[in-house]
């Protein structure tokens, strides 16, 4: 059993001090923190292993290859997936866009559709826009409810239907820390014959998931929210659709023979990966998935959930603060709530906690279409990893009144 | 300490005060401002009388330091001509990008002064000039 209360000890980066403060880290929906087990991996592929992955007949390439593939299926069975149908991109972005290139751009036409809840992050949400705008076909939105935060069953009846190519989705939302139905949205689609891109960005780094068992067609998630490095991230899809694709990006290495005028593409993967790779941030990623395994789901969730009510209750309990979503401290969340408080700006709000130690999101977390939706300007957003603690929680808890205070208000 | 010199009293008093915030019955000029970072909104207000400005005003939302910014500028500006508002601004303008600025000058900036500390923070820079760029074009609107 894993003793998961000195679980930050493993995050070097934890350990330093943010204006005379201990430093409490809740921003890790933006970018979780890495252990060292990740760094000490990434240090070591570059120090021992660092040729060029593919390319060279000699040990060290060999063993470059070797480990570049072997995170290539690390991951893929981390998430219920085949290897070869594991790309790795640069982030959850470029796999949404090279979906939309390759993809959404030659299978789209006037009076089609694409849908997605209104709720999508930007990287879930432009590309389709760009993909609609040069294809005529129609970007068209699941509004969830407002009072629950969940997307009603009749809106997906209703926005799925014949016209249909695409719906996109997150499968947990980085503003409202809720969990989208993805069985139901998965057997809409498929009723009318449109496949389905899953944004796991936010899920992968809190709970077990499964592309094969889920169903989706494609599905996106970064490294870096996952206790992995910057810079490399994943696009799954369904071998007879990457089969089908053309290729992203054209080059060295995506080829199998070039002729002066034409050239042959690798299969899937290869032929999505043009170029020298990221490979050390393959290994990292590989790492961070043995990491979070070492720790175990069960461990991972129950922890968790139980830090998630304690923020939520203590939210609930202060006069100022309002959620956005649910504030129901019993609401299935998933590592991340946003809140307001009273008369205060996000900006200021995250200028003053960070004068505490204190680093949580501030803004409109990339998702302007959902806050003009619920009315909101924007806001505070608190994210949890698995280096969080009671004392953590405790520490926001106790510090939020004092943002009031510093404005100037009286309490 | 470096975040009570940014929320000191005398930017808290401005960020909450709604002393100038308000429209002018008939305005010379209203000039629109944003600032996408934090989502800062304004609207300036100005009435002009032979190249004087005889009233100001702002409507609009945002973080307590662009407010500030907002409330201290149309304080200051009250009763200056176009070219004084316009040197008032290249001089907050300087003051915020960290240059040397003699005592007179500081002087003239009056309560904008205790925005000095912005200097030092980037994230925030944009939300204490955000009023005063709307400033720069309004007087570009009014000549
Ligand atoms: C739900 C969701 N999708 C996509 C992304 C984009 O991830 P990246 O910036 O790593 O491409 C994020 C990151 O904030 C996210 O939260
Ligand atoms: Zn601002």
């Amino acid at each position: 059993m894993v003793n998961m209360k000195n679980i930050a000890d493993d995050f070097p980066i934890l350990a330093q001090k943010i204006n005379g403060h201990r430093f409490v880290y809740l921003d890790s929906a933006a970018t979780s923190m890495r252990p060292n087990y990740v760094l000490d991996r990434i240090d070591a592929f570059y120090k021992s292993s660092a040729a060029n992955p593919h390319r060279g007949l000699y040990a060290l390439a060999e063993r470059a290859t070797a480990a570049y593939e072997d995170a290539r299926a690390t991951v893929a069975r981390f998430v219920g997936a085949d290897a070869d149908e594991v790309i790795f991109t640069r982030n959850a972005s470029e796999s949404l866009n090279l979906i939309m290139y390759c993809y959404a751009r030659r299978n789209l036409a006037r009076g089609d559709s694409v849908v997605i809840p209104i709720s999508e992050h930007h990287s879930n949400l432009v590309p389709w826009q760009v993909a609609a705008l040069a294809t005529g076909a129609e970007l068209r939105y699941m509004y969830i409810d407002k009072e629950t935060c969940s997307i009603p069953d009749s809106e997906i009846e209703r926005k799925i239907d014949k016209t249909t190519k695409i719906v996109a989705f997150a499968h947990v939302s980085n503003v409202l820390g809720s969990r989208f139905p993805v069985e139901k949205l998965v057997a809409r689609a498929r009723r009318v014959g449109a496949v389905t891109v899953l944004d796991a960005a936010q899920s992968v780094p809190h709970f077990h998931v499964d592309f094969h068992a889920l169903g989706v067609d494609f599905a996106a998630f970064s490294a870096h929210k996952m206790y992995g490095p910057m810079g490399v991230g994943v696009l799954y899809g369904r071998r007879e659709l990457l089969e089908k694709m053309p290729p992203f990006l054209f080059g060295g290495d995506m080829i199998e023979y070039v002729r002066e005028q034409d050239a042959d593409f690798a299969a899937p993967p290869h032929k999505f990966e043009a170029g020298t790779q990221n490979a050390g941030g393959a290994v990292g990623l590989a790492a961070a998935v043995k990491y979070i395994e070492s720790l175990g789901w069960d461990n991972i969730e129950s922890r968790e959930t139980a830090l998630m009510r304690r923020l939520m209750s203590g939210l609930a309990e202060q006069k100022r603060v309002s959620v956005i979503g649910s504030p129901d401290p019993a609401a299935e969340r998933y590592g991340v709530v946003s809140f307001n408080i009273d008369g205060v700006h996000s900006h200021d709000a995250a200028t003053i906690l960070d004068s505490f130690g204190i680093a949580i999101r501030a803004g409109a977390h990339c998702a302007h279409p959902l806050l003009d939706y619920l009315g909101v300007k924007n806001g505070c957003r608190a994210s949890l990893g698995v280096y969080n603690t009671e004392r953590d929680i405790d520490r926001l808890l106790e510090c939020i009144p004092l943002v009031r205070r510093k404005l100037g208000y009286g309490d | 300490m470096e975040i009570d010199a940014l929320y000191s009293g005398i930017i808290t008093e401005h960020s909450r005060s709604e002393r100038n915030k308000r429209h002018l019955a008939n305005p010379t000029v209203v000039r629109q401002g944003l600032n996408p970072s934090c989502g800062d909104e304004l609207s300036l207000e100005l009435r002009c009388e032979d190249g004087v400005i005889t009233d100001a005003s702002f409507v609009g939302v945002g973080c307590a330091i662009s407010q500030a910014s907002a409330s201290m500028m149309t304080d200051i500006i009250r009763g200056k001509s176009r070219e004084e508002a316009g040197a008032l601004c290249r001089a907050f303008l300087d003051m915020i990008r960290g240059r040397e600025l003699d005592d007179a000058t500081l002087d003239s900036l009056e309560d904008a002064v205790a925005l000095q500390g912005v200097s030092k923070m980037p994230a925030r820079v944009k939300c204490a000039t955000l009023p005063w760029h709307t400033l720069n074009g309004a007087i570009d609107d009014l000549t």
